[in-house]
């Protein structure tokens, strides 16, 4: 968590124990992208392109997520636009503002660096964050009342 | 079992917070008491093209959505944020946050096994 606690974007920073091209690879290829954010993506990222797809993580219900890839520097730099956290089926969120996803790749002593920067968060509509902030707690709700049953039985 | 009642008294409290920020007078309301602290009708509408009353509306707007609060001093009424309620504003980032954090530990998994 940085000290100027803006609004607008957050930034994460991992190293992961796998060759550049190995990273590369389960970002730039659209099914291994899929696999492990947790979607079903039909078709293949190329710069300019849309891929649209599910989410396939538990308690998110029938939600398309459709990403606008920017560019693509091979293992190198790759962004994309989306909504985020565009989760309630059935609204149309094509004509509001997106936000920027940009991932970075680093060569570091023992495999990648790998910075994630999404900003644009202070042009979507305060509606649409008190809604997401909203699902976020019926999900959880849910995910209590799993537990619950769970236990209990 | 309570737990929606909990999600629903969630929404009730957040939805009309996020509402009196989504105009920019009360935006830069909330900025300016943010940045320099408790201030008066007079200093507020100073420097603005808005007027006194158009102000006084707006902070109204805000005290009923929980953003500030007033109290009187003198002939004045002093404005000052309800930093817990600003606080509450920047929990959608952290929310978007965390996903992120759960989708890079994924992705770690992926890459290294």
């Amino acid at each position: 968590m940085t000290l100027h606690n803006t609004t607008d974007r957050i930034e994460k920073e991992i190293v992961l124990r796998a060759p550049q091209s190995r990273v590369w690879g389960a970002l730039a290829n659209a099914e291994e992208f899929g696999a492990w954010f947790g979607m079903k993506l039909e078709g293949d990222f190329a710069p300019g392109g849309r891929v649209r797809g599910q989410i396939t993580l538990p308690g998110h219900g029938r939600v398309t997520i459709e990403i606008a890839i920017e560019r693509m520097d091979p293992e190198s730099r790759m962004s994309y636009r989306w909504h985020p956290y565009a989760v309630q089926p059935g609204v149309d969120y094509s004509s509001e503002p997106t936000t920027l996803v940009e991932f970075q790749l680093d060569e570091v002593a023992g495999g990648t660096r790998l910075r994630v920067v999404e900003s644009g968060f202070d042009r979507i509509p305060a509606a649409r964050r008190a809604e997401a902030l909203r699902m976020n707690d019926a999900g959880w709700a849910e995910q209590l009342q799993n537990i619950a049953r769970h236990v209990g039985s | 079992m309570s737990v929606h009642s909990a999600g629903s008294r969630e929404v009730s409290r957040t939805a009309p917070m996020f509402a009196a920020l989504g105009d920019a007078t009360r935006l830069g309301l909330v900025a300016r008491l943010g940045s320099e602290g408790p201030l008066s009708i007079t200093q507020l509408t100073a420097g603005s093209a808005v007027t006194r009353q158009a102000i006084t509306k707006h902070l109204t707007v805000l005290a009923t959505a929980g953003l500030v609060s007033d109290l009187r001093r003198g002939r004045e009424r002093i404005w000052e944020l309800e930093p817990e309620q600003i606080e509450a504003a920047r929990a959608y980032l952290e929310h978007v946050s965390k996903r992120w954090d759960e989708a890079l530990d994924r992705l770690k998994e992926f890459v290294e096994k």
